[in-house]
This record gives C-alpha cells, structure tokens and sequence, in this order.
C-alpha cells in the first residue's frame, strides 16, 4: 500500500477523536432535511484553520462521509432526502420502513454506506493520479448524454404510469430552467419576480417535493407514521449481513459506479446513486420487488453514494478540480491552508495527502459502529415520538433547512409552494421523483447541450460531436440498453416461452 | 417650553454624537457579519478567508463570514441598504458584477446604490493553454484564430461575466473572431481546459496559480507581471492595451454614517497593507489594488464607463 507510513499519523489520539467528531457531526447535520453535506463542511470550515492540513483534512472529510450517510436517515425514515445523494435512497427505503423493517433499512444502509466509501477511498489511495484522467475525458457532450441516461430512470420508476411520470419529469425539466441561464444568460420563467431570478434551489425543491406531502399525510391520516417491526428497535445487523453477502456483486457495482461517478466534476452523489439504483434494478432477478421496499436498492443507492466521497477527492487532489460541491470548499479550505493542489501534491506534500487518505479510511471504519448506534437511536425517536410532536418538528426543520441553503427566506417560500404543489399531484398519481430528476438533471443537459454545440460548431460538425466520440457511444449504448431492456427481455420471454410449448 | 425641547434636543444630539464618537473610537467592538454573495469555496470567500485571522490582528474581534449566493451575487446586493447600518454588517461586492448586471434587467438594486468602502484586489484576467497546447505563445494563438475565425475555442466561467468580457475585448483588440463556450463556475470552465475539450480557457491569474505546471499562461492583463508568475507576459508587453478582471470589494449599506464608513474602510486599508496578508494574496495569486473611501467616486465613475462601454457593444445593456 502506498504511504503506509503515513498510518502511523492518522492513527495519533487526535487526528482519531477528529474522526469520531466528524463522523458524528456529519451523520446528525446529514440527516436533518435541508441540511446538505455540502452546508456541513462550510459551515465546520473555519474551525479547522487552527490545525495542521492533514487533520484539518480528515475532520472535514469525516463531517462530509458521515453527512452522506446520514442523509439516509430522513430518506428511509420520513421518505425526504436528508442531502441531494439520498433522494434514490426513498425509492425503496421509504416503503421498507413502511412495512415496519425501517431498522433493517438504516442497519443496511450503514453496512452499504462503509463499504462504498471503503471502496472510494481505497481508490482514492492507490490509482488517484491515473484515475483523475478519467474526470478529463468527459466533456460536455458526455455530460449530456449522462443527464439523458439519468433522465431515462423515470421510465423505470414510472412503471404502469409512463405518462404521469414523463410529465413530471417535464415539469421538473421546466421548473429548472427558471431563473437567469447558466449559458446565455437570458431570463427564464420569472414571471417578473425578483426573488425568481436565481433560479429554483434544488435542496428546497427536494424538501418541498418530498417532506411536505409526508407531512400533510401524517396530520390528514389517523394511523402511526410507520409500522413496528417485531422486536422494537433492534440492529438485525445478523439479516442485513446476510443480505448485503448475498448481493455482494450489486454492492461492489455500485462503488464502482459511485467512485467514477464522483470522480466526475459536476456529477456528484445524486447522479451517482440514481445510475446504482438504476442498474441494480435492471440486472435485479426479482425486479417486481423494486419500488415495494427492496433491500438491494437501499445498499446500491447508499454503497454508491458514499463512494463518491473517495472519488471526488481524486479530481480535487490530483488536478485541483473539485469532484463535488462539498469538494469546492474543501478545496477553498485548502488554499488558505497554503496547500497547493496538483500532481505534486502526490509528491512533494505526500505526508499530508497520505495521513489524509487513511484518516479518511479510519473515519469511514468509525461510521459501522457510530451509524449502527446513531441510527438506531433516530429509528426509536421517529417511531416513538407521538405525530403530534414530529410533525410539528418536522416542518420546522424544513423551513430552517430551506433557509440554511442560502439564507434566503425566497428558498422557503419556494419550498413551502412547491410542497403544495407536490401534495395535489401526489394525490393525483404524479410522484415527486421524476419531478425532481427533471430539477437536477435538466441544467447538466442544457449545459452540456449548448457547450457541446457551440464547441461542435467551431470544431466544424456538431453531429460528430455529438455521436461519434467514444465515450458518448458507450453512454448512448447505455441509454437505449437502459430504454429497451424491459422490452427485450419481454420478447426473449414470450420466444422462449413459445420455443417451450411447442 | 420650545427652549427646553430644544434643549432636550440638543443634549440628546450632542449625546448621540458622543456615542457614535465612541462608538467608532472602539470601532469594532464585537463580530463583524461578513456576507458573501457567493457560495462557499470561490475567490471572494478564499479571500474573506485569508482576511480573517487580520482582523483579529488588528481589532481583537472576530468576523463572522456569512454566504448568500443567488442570482450572481444580485441576491445579496440587492438587500445590502435593509441591513443594519451599524458598520457591523459588510457584505463583499464585485466589478463588473454590480455594473453590469443593472445595466441587463432590474435585479432589485442600482449601481449606485451600493455604498462601496473599498475595492482590496482583483484578480487579473489571464488567457491559458493546456500545457501540452502547440499554442507556445500569445502570437502563436492569435495566428491561428486569425487563420481559422471562430474555431478557436475558449472555455470560461459564466455569461456576460468577467471572462466573457476578457475574450470579447481581447478579440476586438487582436481583430480576430473566437468562440467563447460559458461554463459554470470555474471548476467547470478548468476541467474543460485540461481535458482539452476547448483550445484555451480566459481565468484569472488566481486559475494558472491553482492549476501549476498543468496550464500554461499566454498572458496576464495587468500593468506588470504578476510577482508570482514572473514568466507570463503581459497583454501590455505584448502591445494590446488589457488591464483588468474581477475587483473585489467592501460594501456597507448606504445610510452607514459617514464616520463609521470610514472607520471600515480604514481598517480594511490597513489589513491590506500587512505584508503577511499581502504575501499570502500573492501566494494564491490576487493582485493587490487599495481604492480607499477617499478614491472611491473617481475610480466607480472610470469603472462604470468602461463597462457601460462594453456593455452597449455586447449587446447586454437593456436597461
């Protein structure tokens, strides 16, 4: 192992309680609706400048892994994202809580959580400078045609309802075009209103959409918030092992797709997770479970996830390009240290790099028992705590999330709107995930569409742009696989089917 | 009675007056609120971040940094003259951000409106190859674009930002023709350089600091090399008349008292000439500028001519 020298470091009493810190404080903020991965390590930021860089480092890279985690939490509990990275995490979180296995959820999405992020960082620590290539080669055009695959993805959480979800998925491309353009700069949608120029948050979309509907849910209906498993509270730590050993291929797909995924400068954990829950559940055996509360998606959601975190250190190291949102600050924190990015920091600073590395490994071991212990307290208090009380607890942290994102009250009046909104059409048979994948997706496909055509018309063909460079095809390959596969499966059935009765 | 109201008045006047008095003769004597109009991680945050441990030098008192990103900034800008006017709340504005972007559409407040303190540096533009670029000089790219118009491409952060004008003005100035492909934020507009998705990207001298020997400088627009980055020439130096790139600054709302206006800008003043403070703004690649409150109506008139200018020919003046 390279730097193994460097153990010793990470390993002295305060760099270990810096991790512990982290990870604790990650996990809680994460878990708070609103409270983003991205707000934990900025807001943390200005305590580390008294420490030397590598514990500085491995504070706010623990805050961050635990925060990714944490986002769970919410996701499987309240079925509202705690952290972008965790909206697929409700896809099957939710309905498992739902039917009263909401501890087994958490004790797998702990048990996910550390292997991705193992996965992440172990890259991370042997093939950073080779793998930061990676983050080169996509350009704006791949950029693209990732955004259409992930758009793909409501086709197959739409299922029985393809035109529902592919209008919500409309309205969510539309909603995030609200505001000035990124590219071009004119004004959209603002209806005149100042407090719309900058566009719709995606954070106070993702809490309006999600948690006020629960919320209004919870208070229009008598039942508990969520069913009781047999025993109260347990880890079922010896079932989730199970489950995770027997879908040991989907986990370790899903860290490969997280680490690539974050490598990627301005993907990020929710693209990361969406992509893991979208292969899990079209190489899945029993694919009619998906959307019913199936473990295999929580662990390819939450393995993914945190793998990004290893992954998006290796384009903010290596080449001093911030992999993910919380990697720009991190990346700001560090040129105040005086730390110079770049290949040589692989080189000339490798003590510091290489402390960090395996603090970062260290904290990610700390977040088994810490998670296990963490969530089962938040298990208990969510099922325990009468409605009366979490409703109300509830909705305030949605506004006071929605107003943390950039304290700006207009975020909570958005948030507040789009709940409604959210609660009518849910009523309505519209589910907020296309919507939302609308929201985060749409701007990355415009972008990438406007930059790659300008570049595509300078180059002298925008087509070739377009279709003929080599990662563009594989993604392309991707998209129409992602789009036909249901349907080339039913035919293979129905052929062989006929083939069996003749 | 009126003689004694007056009286009343004029006591409590002379009262006040003492307070402000003291008030700025302790001037900071608790947290200063620092807002940032951009998210955590860019150049207006590195550099509250570096300013920071000197206010504790010089005061004894903390700031406390603060974000509020939207809308490029107009979100904060826009509600500066409602925030308390006690010199305990400064907010960071930008040029050519706060001329420009009333000059587009109403964004909710006016350049003029915005009681700027002092403008503390700026970040030079700098026009950048990939290392392993054919391009080995300023003269070598304007050649090729003056082959080929409009194939030559440039990545940059933003529309109608500091980088598109860079290019715009650097095009007009050379009489060449290039494709300027906005990017978000500089992260963005930097992967696209070192992938090579574009021929070259317009940053900032802070870009080619944080990107080293992966990038190589054509040319800085300032009026000597920049200390840090001695083998990049100037724009000057190479006979276009550039100088410029983004300023940064101070703000407090408009109805601050003139004496605690002065009181901010003069202890912004004096971090700025620490030469601790200054070596490490020079480390990450800013360039120093000190627009004191005193220079402050003649330097905004030269900027907003010079940005009106440029707005009309862009196209982007609408208002």
């Amino acid at each position: 192992m390279p730097g193994i020298e460097f153990l010793v470091d990470a390993l002295t009493p305060v760099n270990l309680l810096l991790a512990v810190v982290g990870v604790a404080a990650g996990t809680i903020i994460g878990a708070l609706p609103g409270l983003t991965a991205t707000m934990a390590v900025a807001v943390l930021v200005p305590f580390t400048f008294g420490m030397p860089p590598a514990s500085a480092l491995i504070v706010l890279g623990a805050i961050y892994t635990g925060a990714i985690y944490g986002g769970a939490y919410s996701a499987i509990l309240l079925n509202t994202p705690g952290t972008p990275s965790a909206i697929a995490t409700t896809f099957e979180g939710y309905p498992m809580a739902k039917r009263g296995d909401g501890d087994l959820a958490i004790t797998l999405a702990c048990l996910a959580s550390v292997f991705g992020g193992l996965v992440g960082a172990l890259f991370l620590l042997g093939l950073a400078p080779p793998l930061a290539e990676v983050a080169l080669k996509f350009g704006p055009v791949e950029y693209f045609w990732l955004a259409i695959f992930g758009l793909t993805l409501i086709g197959t959480l739409s299922e029985g309802n393809m035109l529902k979800g592919l209008i919500g998925g409309c309205a969510g491309l539309l909603l995030s075009m609200i505001g000035v353009a990124e590219v071009g700069g004119d004004i959209r949608y603002t209806m005149d209103l100042k407090m719309l120029l900058g566009g719709i948050d995606v954070v106070s979309a993702l809490i309006g959409l999600y948690c006020i509907p629960v919320l209004i849910d919870l208070v229009a209906t008598p039942d508990p918030h969520l069913k009781l498993g047999n025993q109260i509270a347990g880890y079922r730590l010896r079932e989730a092992l199970t489950i995770s050993w027997r879908s040991k291929v989907n986990l370790i797909r899903s860290s490969f797709v997280g680490t690539i995924v974050g490598i990627l400068p301005g993907a990020g954990g929710s693209i990361a997770s969406l992509v893991a829950y979208s292969e899990a559940r079209r190489t899945a055996k029993r694919q009619s479970n998906f959307g019913k509360g199936e473990p295999d998606g929580v662990l390819a959601t939450e393995s993914a996830n945190n793998a990004t975190v290893g992954g998006g250190f290796i384009p903010t190291l290596v080449l001093g390009i911030p992999g993910t949102p919380p990697d720009a600050v991190i990346l700001g924190a560090l040129l105040v240290q005086g730390i110079r990015t770049g290949p040589s920091l692989f080189g000339e600073q490798s003590s510091i790099v290489y402390t960090f590395i395996y603090g970062l490994i260290i904290a990610t071991l700390l977040m088994l028992p810490m998670g296990l212990l963490i969530g089962r307290y938040a298990f208990k208090s969510i099922v325990t705590i009468p409605k009366a009380v979490l409703v109300p607890a509830v909705g305030f942290l949605t506004v006071i999330g929605s107003y943390a994102i950039n304290n700006n009250t207009d975020d909570v009046i958005v948030m507040v709107v789009l709940g409604i909104v959210g609660w009518v059409l849910n009523r309505l048979g519209y589910s907020p995930s296309p919507i939302v994948l609308g929201v985060i997706l749409g701007p990355i496909a415009e972008a990438g569409f406007v930059q790659g055509y300008l570049i595509g018309t300078a180059r002298g063909s925008v087509l070739a742009e377009f279709f003929f460079r080599p990662i563009s095809m594989a993604v392309i390959g991707f998209i129409l696989l992602s789009l036909f596969y249901p349907y080339l499966t039913r035919q293979w059935r129905m052929y062989r089917g006929v083939a069996s009765s003749d | 009675m009126k003689k004694t109201t007056k009286l009343i008045t004029a006591v409590l006047g002379l009262f006040g007056g003492l307070v402000a008095a003291l008030a700025i003769a302790a001037y900071p004597e608790k947290t200063i609120s620092y807002i940032i109009a951009f998210g955590p991680g860019g150049e207006s945050d590195v550099s509250a971040r570096l300013q920071e441990p000197f206010f504790k030098k010089f005061t004894g008192q903390n700031i406390a940094i603060q974000y509020k990103p939207g809308a490029g900034g107009a979100a904060t800008w826009s509600q500066l003259n409602g925030m308390p006017a006690d010199g305990y709340t400064i907010v960071g504005t930008n040029i050519p951000h706060i001329v420009l972007q009333p000059l587009e559409k109403d964004v909710g407040y006016e350049t003029a409106d915005l009681a700027n303190v002092y403008w503390f540096h700026y970040t030079p533009d700098a026009i950048m190859v990939p290392a392993e670029s054919p391009y080995k000089t300023l003269k070598d790219l304007v050649a090729a674009a003056k082959k080929a118009p409009g194939t030559i491409t440039f990545s940059g952060s933003g529309t109608n930002s500091a980088n598109h004008l860079a290019q715009q003005r650097f095009d007009k100035l050379a009489g060449i023709k290039t494709t300027y492909v906005p990017f978000k934020g500089t992260g963005a507009s930097n992967t696209a350089l070192l992938g090579k998705q574009v021929t070259g990207s317009w940053g900032y001298t802070t870009v080619q600091m944080m990107l080293g020997e992966q990038a190589r400088c054509l040319a800085v627009a300032m009026e000597k090399r920049h200390p840090k980055i001695p083998d990049c020439p100037t724009f000057k130096e190479l006979g276009y008349d550039l100088v410029g790139g983004a300023y940064r600054g101070i703000a407090v709302p408009k109805s601050t008292p003139d004496n605690v206006k002065k009181a901010v800008s003069d202890l912004i003043g004096k971090i700025n000439k620490d030469p601790e403070f200054i070596a490490k703004m020079e480390g990450n690649g800013f360039a120093m500028v000190d627009v004191s409150l005193a220079e402050m109506p003649k330097f905004m008139d030269q900027m907003r001519k010079l940005y009106t200018g440029l707005a009309v020919e862009m196209g982007i003046k609408k208002r």
